[in-house]
């Protein structure tokens, strides 16, 4: 059976839900991750929280949608990759679920040790997902263990492969370097001059691991099916975009940001384009690919997914747009800083005057 | 235990513990809102102090309900695939619209509201709290759209062996949906309702801040009390419907093993502690009630498990159709005690309220501070009821349980799984539980005296 429009359309738009995902939640990763390197204390690190405090939420639901879409569109797809990466996925829901609370417990006890185990648990359970995610999309485009009847047939180890692992630490090292340069970008003072620094390290170790990455795709794709030239074109363009970001972020913040985001757009539509026409590929026997036309839902389903999906997503885009706007301003250590005498109030203020930041008019 | 009990364990465990925070969430939700509007309109620093004790507490339940929702939707992937694969065409999609109509407008606005006080215009700033209010309950719409399809399935037709969607519309609009919708929200309502009556009434004992509590209180008696009593209607109206759809359910949950005319409702019974006793040792009722609040007459007739059993072996092929009596028996009873309760507190304090005496009751405003865990044991008896009660179906009439666990993962990953999420869990509920006393113990921060310019962000609720 030939594959549908309806088909090649869900297969595009899941990949926009995880490319949102990547991209925004990327930064959140970073962010997380660089909290104490960042942070010296805490009304620093309240600082960086608060860089993302209000859109983290926000950014992880791209992930749900990702969920819901693919069981929605493409049901064998979600059945075979969620069973078959089990013990992965359990592993990056513990660790949201350990990041997702950590946002909200942080400030809830003036103690240091409470606050310490928090930012640890921010920290891991940013650096975890941002692994596993490259590590299992990797697995996804090179094939994992499939048998006949569409079932995993492989172990948690059998996705530990060196290729995985190069692809794990890609996303896990674009990310951190992705959420350094939007720590730069969001706030101001000392917090600012250490992510930069951090970010002048960071992106070019980034587009190294990134490249490298992206070059053993090319090489390891050849055998398969799949709109390879475009697929190239876009690993190249992906390669180009992380070495751009690591010379932009010497010289400007948001055109290395713009880069970064350039590159994990590029680099998973790579990867997408390098999966399609299939859904799952099996390193079993390539008889065993799960195709999108085999995973699909029925014509009916597609189409009302169509219409629900052209109605919200525009207004999704726009009211999460919206929220980047309301909270565009720079964010520094001395917005949270305790007021202790009326001197402090009045410096506060004078700063507050000072400043050339447009605010939302009240 | 073979790796079908353990995932049925595992979501049996995961489900109750994420559904202890959402009817909170959502009925806490609406009374933030609630108050936030008071306070919009009336100008009453009272009713801002409100909207941010109560906005702080509903905010932990906020955090552990959306971070324990993730599992939800992976672990029907994760655990059951052959479930999956099977219901795909019809289950996904309002799975998918709750993520694309609720989850992105809740999280995006909840947002906006916790970091936009003093930078958002006040009304903008009041107007996202209702889309948080109106997107958690959204969010509930689509969630039991698609669990009522697994209690009735309507809108698809059977190709090639599996159920297909034709109608949307149908599955949206499902009668079980809708009465589930009603039941549930009300089940909010009443859940944030005792707890807000417990913490204040906790404060008013100790006479503390006694205009601030007295005023949310004096609300919420009369929220109880017509939610429970409408919940008592719309549960009638919904268990007269099961009876149709689901009349093992409905029998198991009365403890009828033959059918009867005429059924007395049973108060207290036993029977020996296995899946289907087939029949009751002891068991004290009122006679006819139960036939003339399922049916409507008092001769009505009540199908039996035993004649049931022996229908669906004689349409499905043979097997044990009944669910385990004892569980069905006692969950529902559980829920409609509390259900009873509920409205009793509701009327008593109302009146008290009406004859402006609640401040004075301090013997009943002790009572209500503990009546907070009753909803807790309702909500999670009511789904221990729906989903148990449905057993051994997953699918009513379409698919089994034992046929919808995922056949690749092995007896130990389920296990692994299952001690990490239970521990993992565990330990969340013990912090949250914690701070969520502390909080409410130490009560509305006091009134702000600093003097603040006019835009100056206003962080007492963010992280």
């Amino acid at each position: 059976m030939d594959i549908s429009f309806l088909q090649v359309l869900w297969f595009i738009l899941i990949s926009i839900l995880w490319l949102g995902y990547f991209v925004l939640e990327g930064f959140d990763f970073g962010v997380g991750m660089l909290i104490r390197a960042v942070g010296r204390n805490d009304p620093e690190r309240r600082a960086v929280i608060h860089s993302i405090g209000p859109v983290w939420d926000g950014n992880e639901v791209w992930l749900l949608v990702a969920g819901g879409a693919t069981f929605a569109a493409f049901p064998e797809w979600y059945a075979t990759l969620f069973s078959g990466f089990y013990l992965a996925l359990f592993l990056i829901l513990g660790a949201l679920i350990v990041r997702g609370v950590a946002f909200e417990f942080w400030g809830k006890r003036d103690d240091p040790t409470w606050r310490s185990r928090w930012e640890w648990a921010l920290i891991i359970g940013s650096a975890l997902p941002a692994l596993l995610w490259g590590v299992g999309w990797a697995n996804i485009v090179h094939g994992v263990p499939i048998g006949a009847d569409g079932e995993f047939t492989g172990t948690l180890f059998d996705l530990l492969n060196p290729y995985a692992l190069v692809g794990g630490l890609a996303t896990l090292s674009i990310f951190l370097a992705h959420g350094a340069i939007f720590l730069a970008l969001k706030t101001k003072g000392e917090i600012a001059v250490r992510a930069r620094a951090i970010a002048v390290r960071a992106t070019p170790a980034a587009a190294g691991i990134g490249t490298g990455f992206l070059a053993w795709t090319l090489i390891d794709q050849a055998d398969r099916g799949g709109v390879q030239a475009v697929s190239a074109i876009l690993a190249v363009g992906a390669a180009g975009a992380l070495i751009a970001a690591a010379v932009l972020a010497r010289r400007s913040d948001a055109q290395a940001f713009g880069a970064t985001t350039a590159g994990i757009v590029l680099l998973f539509c790579a990867l997408f384009t390098d999966l399609y026409p299939n859904a799952m590929v099996s390193s079993t026997d390539p008889a065993f690919n799960l195709t999108l036309t085999a995973a699909s839902s029925s014509d009916y389903t597609l189409t009302v997914m169509t219409v629900v999906a052209v109605v919200l997503v525009p207004l999704v885009l726009l009211y999460q747009g919206w929220t980047y706007w309301v909270f565009r301003h720079r964010v520094g250590a001395e917005d949270f800083g305790d007021v202790r005498t009326p001197l402090d109030l009045l410096d506060r203020h004078a700063r507050a005057e000072a400043s050339d930041e447009p605010r939302a008019t009240p | 235990m073979t790796s079908l009990d353990l995932a049925r364990w595992q979501f049996g465990i995961t489900t109750v513990y994420h559904f202890l925070f959402v009817p909170l969430t959502i009925g806490l939700a609406v009374y933030v809102a609630y108050m936030q509007t008071r306070w919009y309109r009336t100008g009453d620093e009272r009713w801002l102090r409100a909207t941010k004790f109560w906005g702080k507490l509903m905010l932990i339940s906020f955090a552990l309900g959306v971070v324990t929702g993730i599992v939800q939707e992976f672990q029907f992937g994760m655990n059951w695939s052959n479930y999956s694969r099977y219901v795909g065409d019809i289950f996904g999609a309002p799975l998918a619209m709750e993520g694309l109509a609720a989850f992105f407008v809740e999280s995006t606005f909840l947002g906006l509201w916790l970091f936009g006080w003093g930078r958002l215009p006040k009304k903008i700033h009041l107007a996202c709290i209702w889309a948080v209010a109106g997107s958690t309950a959204l969010s509930a719409f689509f969630i039991l759209a698609a669990n009522s399809w697994m209690q009735h399935p309507v809108g698809y037709e059977m190709v090639d062996g599996k159920p297909e969607l034709t109608n949307i519309a149908a599955v949206l609009f499902n009668n079980t949906a809708i009465y589930a919708f009603a039941h549930t929200l009300l089940a909010a309502l009443i859940t944030a309702s005792l707890v807000i009556i417990s913490v204040s009434a906790y404060h008013l004992v100790r006479e503390r801040e006694t205009e601030l509590h007295l005023g949310v209180l004096r609300r919420a008696f009369p929220v109880l009390a017509v939610a429970a009593l409408v919940t008592v209607i719309v549960g009638h109206f919904n268990g007269v419907l099961m009876t149709k759809q689901q009349p093992m359910k409905m029998a198991a949950a009365d403890a009828v093993f033959e059918t009867t005319q005429g059924a007395g409702l049973s108060l207290f019974a036993t029977g020996d502690f296995k899946q289907n006793p087939e029949g009751l040792n002891r068991n004290v009722e009122i006679p006819n009630v139960l036939s003339f609040i399922t049916t409507g007459y008092p001769r009505g007739e009540i199908e039996g498990i035993n004649d049931l059993n022996a229908e669906y072996q004689a349409k499905y092929g043979p097997g044990e159709y009944a669910p385990i009596v004892a569980v069905a028996y006692w969950s529902w009873r559980a829920m409609l005690g509390v259900g009873m309760l509920a409205f009793l507190i509701g009327a008593v304090g109302w009146w008290f309220a009406h004859r402006g005496k609640l401040k004075d009751s301090k013997r009943f405003l002790k009572w209500m501070v503990p009546a907070a865990a009753l909803p807790f044991i309702a909500n999670s008896a009511g789904w221990i009821f729906t989903e148990m009660g449905r057993q051994p179906w997953v699918v009513f009439g379409l698919l089994k349980t034992s046929d919808a666990n995922s056949p690749s993962v092995s007896t130990a990953e389920v296990l692994i799984t299952l001690i990490g999420f239970t521990l993992l869990y565990g330990v969340l509920a013990v912090i949250a539980g914690k701070i969520f006393f502390q909080k409410a113990k130490s009560g509305p921060d006091p009134e702000d005296t600093t003097e603040k310019k006019e835009d100056e962000p206003d962080l007492a609720l963010a992280y």
